[in-house]
């Protein structure tokens, strides 16, 4: 697992991997000391100054973890409240307009979200679309047909990729890739795709295709390093069978370590996609920072995460701050939308697998 | 048992040791500020240097940025702030307390370009900045420039406007100008740290505007006058308003504050671009020290008392090695005596 997942992702990256290791852990339990077995005994069976040393132990350890866990849940609420009383103002003043309007005017005090919501959402769109075949391909390679050399080898060098800040993928983006969008890459699907409406308009180099381009290189190592985790936990029996059945290497690896690993895999998805939404350093060096729709994706674009990093610092006055925050609490919002949805997904996935089982 | 005995021993030896450390620490006098980051070499250095005349004295500084510096000094949570651009009517009434103005130096904007095939010094009118910045003029081959570049072939390439994405003071002083010479600009823009621009792409700090001028064929950008030096950026000369095409330089900045120090308002808080002088640079800035007038804790008040008066007086020698403008003489004399003014 790459280093700094955020504790807010660890509930549902663990849920993912909830059903693999089931198996585990029933062979752990049955390979547990006879003593610790005993303790599912009534207790009039063992001296009773050994149970209450075992209870505290469990009470304690219960304590401990609750808290833990308790703790997660009271900083998401803490933040969400503090979140909403800062935009309380921006809310007063703009309601639903704050959403849906396009004009973002410090000056004059006149602020909407729409083309931040728009670019957050565009910009994590191309990154997904560039990164799952990438990752998911990469992932099966390493898993399931590199040696292992080579798949420790790479192993290393994508969790080193995740580990790299997100500055140092700006300045890539802006000293390399963007000189190569606007000479060769951009220009090219210009020349060969220019008739559509997503690829009109001038091409700079900086823009929201960029922006994509550098937010997919950024999300590929957690999409690969998690789902290659969650298919080498794909038990042996489960191969086997497939392969006494008859089928063939890719058929298996498709047809049942793919569909076994399918939750964990699709929770690797989303995390890269949280990851996407919050990216702000690398993407505000590269998109061209211009608050505006438009159908090009040669066009610049700005999200939400750059916005607030970009104009906090300088922002004076109740109602600019204000509606700075409000723009937080939307990305908020949205993130745990996003998430929501997620759940589902995983959830009608695992329910469908188990009613075909 | 002797281990541990040896163990403890050295453990109180430690423990010994800060307190022997900490008492000093407890004497020195703190003081903490935090602000504008365009002036934060110059800052660093100055309280470095008088950290070094008065080991007894540390001035710490936070370059967090003009607003945010603006926000903790009303907050109190810093003992004074900083800034680029002066604090507003409005924001002085939330201060419990009066808070005054001193500049400290002078910076500047400047234009920057990337045209392929043109390594000359342009000449800029406030109408072409203006006009570029609006989006009205969109070629580089606009009469609006060829006329005053009789002796450059400017191509006709489509301008790429280029601003700054993040709040900052040097985006106050471009808008600042742009607003004084054009009242289209001042009812549709305005000025302000950010603003909504009607044209270009933005980016991400003085090196993020660079980066984009640099690698896009026909860019137009500005810069503060202290990054173009430090990075032999080319700049363009602009028209003042005595009509002169003035290249910045530390000599002009510091005329165009000399030519509006004879209106200096007795709160400092004052604009300086478009400044009268026949050899003013029209884009420059004061960056002003925010100090309320009442100090309560008595040695900080005497502490900044004498930083001030050290600041404009031998501070300003290390202001022009950190390519800054020094203050003009008639700012200092004006500054000494509302220095005066501070009560602790």
């Amino acid at each position: 697992m790459p280093a700094g997942l955020g504790a807010r992702f660890q509930p549902r990256f663990f849920e993912a991997n909830y059903w693999i290791s089931l198996t585990p852990m029933n062979e752990q339990i049955a390979t547990q000391p006879p003593e610790i077995v005993a303790l599912s005994a009534p207790p009039s069976l063992l001296s009773s100054s050994w149970t209450r040393r075992i209870r505290m132990g469990d009470l304690v350890a219960r304590g401990i973890t609750f808290l833990a866990a308790l703790s997660v849940l009271v900083i998401t609420v803490a933040l969400a409240w503090e979140l909403y009383k800062g935009s309380v103002p921006s809310i007063k003043e703009f309601g639903w307009k704050f959403i849906t309007q396009k004009t973002w005017d410090p000056v004059f005090l006149s602020f909407g979200s729409i083309t931040f919501l728009f670019g957050t959402l565009i910009t994590s769109v191309i990154a997904l679309l560039l990164a799952v075949p990438v990752g998911i391909g990469a992932a099966i390679f390493l898993a399931e047909l590199a040696p292992r050399a080579i798949s420790s080898a790479l192993t290393f060098v994508i969790e080193l990729l995740a580990a790299v800040p997100s500055v140092i993928y700006g300045l890539l983006g802006i000293f390399v890739l963007v000189p190569f969008m606007r000479e060769h890459g951009g220009a090219s699907l210009k020349a060969a795709l220019g008739f559509l409406p997503i690829f009109s308009g001038p091409n700079y180099g900086v823009g929201v295709l960029t922006a994509g381009i550098v937010l997919a290189v950024m999300i590929v190592p957690f999409i690969i390093s998690i789902s290659r985790e969650v298919l080498l936990a794909v038990p042996r029996e489960q191969r086997e069978a497939s392969m006494a059945l008859g089928a063939t290497h890719w058929e298996t690896t498709w047809h049942v370590a793919m569909v076994y690993a399918r939750s964990g895999i699709f929770g690797s998805i989303f995390l890269a996609l949280a990851r996407a939404l919050g990216e702000t350093m690398a993407v505000t060096m590269v998109i061209g920072n211009t608050p505006q729709i438009s159908a090009s994706l040669f066009a610049p674009g700005y999200t939400m995460a750059a916005v607030i990093a970009n104009e906090f610092t300088e922002a004076t006055g109740d109602l600019y701050l204000s509606a700075l925050v409000e723009i937080g609490l939307l990305l908020f919002v949205m993130t745990m939308i996003i998430n929501a949805l997620a759940r589902l997904l995983i959830w009608s996935t695992v329910r469908k697998q188990g009613a075909a089982a | 048992m002797k281990n541990i005995v040896r163990a403890l021993g050295a453990i109180l030896m430690l423990l010994g040791l800060f307190v022997v450390t900490a008492v000093p620490a407890r004497a020195q006098a703190q003081l903490n500020g935090a602000g504008a980051t365009f002036p934060y070499p110059i800052y660093s250095k100055w309280f470095d240097e008088y950290h070094k005349m008065h080991p007894d004295i540390q001035i710490n500084y936070q370059s967090i940025g003009s607003g945010g510096g603006i926000r903790q000094l009303l907050e109190r949570t810093v003992d004074f702030g900083a800034s680029d651009g002066p604090m507003t009517d409005e924001q002085l009434r939330q201060a419990k307390t009066p808070i005054l103005h001193f500049p400290t130096v002078l910076g500047a904007d400047v234009p920057t370009y990337n045209i392929p095939g043109v390594n000359a010094e342009l000449n800029f009118t406030p109408d072409a900045l203006v006009g570029i910045f609006l989006g009205r003029i969109t070629k580089w081959n606009d009469p609006a420039i060829t006329r005053e570049n009789p002796s450059v072939t400017l191509p006709a390439q489509d301008i790429v406007v280029v601003h700054r994405s993040d709040g900052s003071g040097t985006t106050y002083i471009w808008t600042d100008y742009l607003s004084k010479v054009s009242t289209e600009w001042q009812t549709k823009v305005g000025k302000g740290t950010s603003v909504q621009w009607p044209v270009g792409l933005g980016g991400k700090g003085n090196e993020g505007v660079t980066g984009v001028v640099k690698q896009t064929p026909g860019a137009m950008g500005y810069v503060e006058l202290i990054y173009a030096i430090q990075n032999k950026l080319p700049y363009g000369r602009v028209k003042n308003a005595a009509g002169v095409f003035v290249k910045a330089d530390l000599n002009s900045v510091t005329e165009a504050a000399q030519g509006a120090a004879a209106n200096m308002p007795d709160d400092f808080r004052v604009s300086i671009t478009n400044a009268p002088g026949k050899g003013s640079y029209p884009i420059s800035s004061f960056t002003w020290l925010l100090i309320p007038q009442q100090i309560t804790a008595a040695d900080k008040g005497k502490v900044l008392v004498d930083f001030l008066k050290w600041m404009v007086g031998d501070g300003q020698k290390f202001a022009t090695a950190l390519a800054y403008a020094p203050l003009p003489k008639a700012v200092v004399a004006k500054e000494e005596k509302a220095i005066a003014r501070i009560k602790y």
